[in-house]
């Protein structure tokens, strides 16, 4: 399956892959992030039970020096 | 000044001088630059991480601790106001559910002047989550205003471009906006050197917000203490009230009788 993490495009073998699990595998150092799945706020409690699937679109950000 | 309180959304601070946390050479530098400037209220960016990229890279976040610091997340980069809500909404969940978030909407890459339209239409959404909304905006009194009517709780007018370090272009509409205002008017972008800030201060605005101009300092630690000494004092002199203007008519400090003749 093909997730859009980032406006990149993202192939999974697996046919559905739970958040917590992706997070680990793509940003297992990031330790303040917040993630839009398919445009909504999404949050870290609801990790665990959140499966994504083929055409997903995922936005995780961070914060960054900035004026 | 014990009494001369600067409060923002129901909350205190000593500092009037609100600095933001780009362009420094590294965090390092920026840590050191913020402590110099005295300020509390920084502000950040939201952006894409990088996904699989610098996995041992440092965060902001660890130098600027969120315990000694009130985090500003900005709509920098945003040129609609469904990408500026979006932002916000991501800032909010990123920060722990932190409501005090600085709007902006570009109008034009080139000049980064705010698109007061879109700003307006912003506001109003963020406010009604629940956001505390410091916005800014350009220094048209009218849309201030509106602002401020709306429920933002500080307006940040620019004294010029975003950068540009032109100073205060138009110090009549600043005290315009100023005298309309019930809430803290700050003066965002456009400052230049530590003279811009004291004249904003002896304008009357509440508080400064920069960072180019000090971070595109070729010394920036040293600016940012200069910053910190001009917001102090214009505040003061603000307080104090200037002498009046005399035009083409001198008046000696010094005594006029008893002169050795």
């Amino acid at each position: 399956m093909k997730i859009y993490i980032n406006g990149q495009q993202k192939s999974f073998e697996a046919t559905e892959i739970c958040l917590t699990t992706l997070i680990e595998k793509l940003a297992p150092n990031e330790k303040k992030f917040a993630i839009e799945y398919n445009g909504e706020i999404i949050s870290k409690g609801n990790f665990p039970q959140t499966f994504l699937r083929d055409g997903d679109k995922l936005e995780i950000v961070i914060a960054v020096g900035g004026g | 000044m014990e009494s001369d309180k600067f409060l923002i959304a129901g909350k205190h601070y000593l500092s009037r001088l609100l600095v933001g946390t780009g362009k420094y050479k590294d965090f390092k530098e920026t840590q050191t630059a913020i402590q110099e400037s005295g300020a509390e209220i920084v502000t950040v960016a939201i952006r894409r991480t990088n996904i699989g990229q610098n996995v041992k890279e440092e965060s902001l976040l660890d130098f600027i601790p969120k315990e000694k610091y009130t985090y500003l997340p900005n709509t920098a980069g945003c040129y609609s106001k469904d990408d500026a809500i979006r932002t916000l909404r991501l800032a909010r969940e990123l920060l722990d559910g932190h409501n005090l978030v600085k709007l902006e909407v570009l109008g034009d890459p080139h000049t980064l002047y705010p698109n007061v339209v879109e700003t307006v239409e912003a506001a109003k959404t963020l406010i009604k989550e629940g956001f505390d909304v410091m916005v800014y905006t350009s220094d048209d009194p009218i849309i201030a205003k509106q602002l401020e009517d709306i429920g933002c709780c500080a307006i940040m007018p620019l004294a010029s471009l975003i950068g540009s370090g032109m100073g205060i272009l138009n110090p009549h509409n600043l005290e315009i906006i100023i005298d309309n205002a019930k809430v803290p008017i700050i003066v965002d972008a456009g400052v230049g050197t530590a003279s811009d800030a004291v004249i904003a201060m002896e304008l009357g605005c509440d508080g400064v917000l920069m960072n180019t101009a000090i971070a595109a300092a070729s010394k920036p630690i040293l600016m940012a203490g200069a910053m910190k000494k001009a917001i102090e004092s214009g505040r003061d002199a603000y307080l104090a009230g200037r002498m009046k203007k005399k035009f083409y008519q001198a008046d000696p400090s010094s005594p006029t009788s008893g002169l050795i003749k």
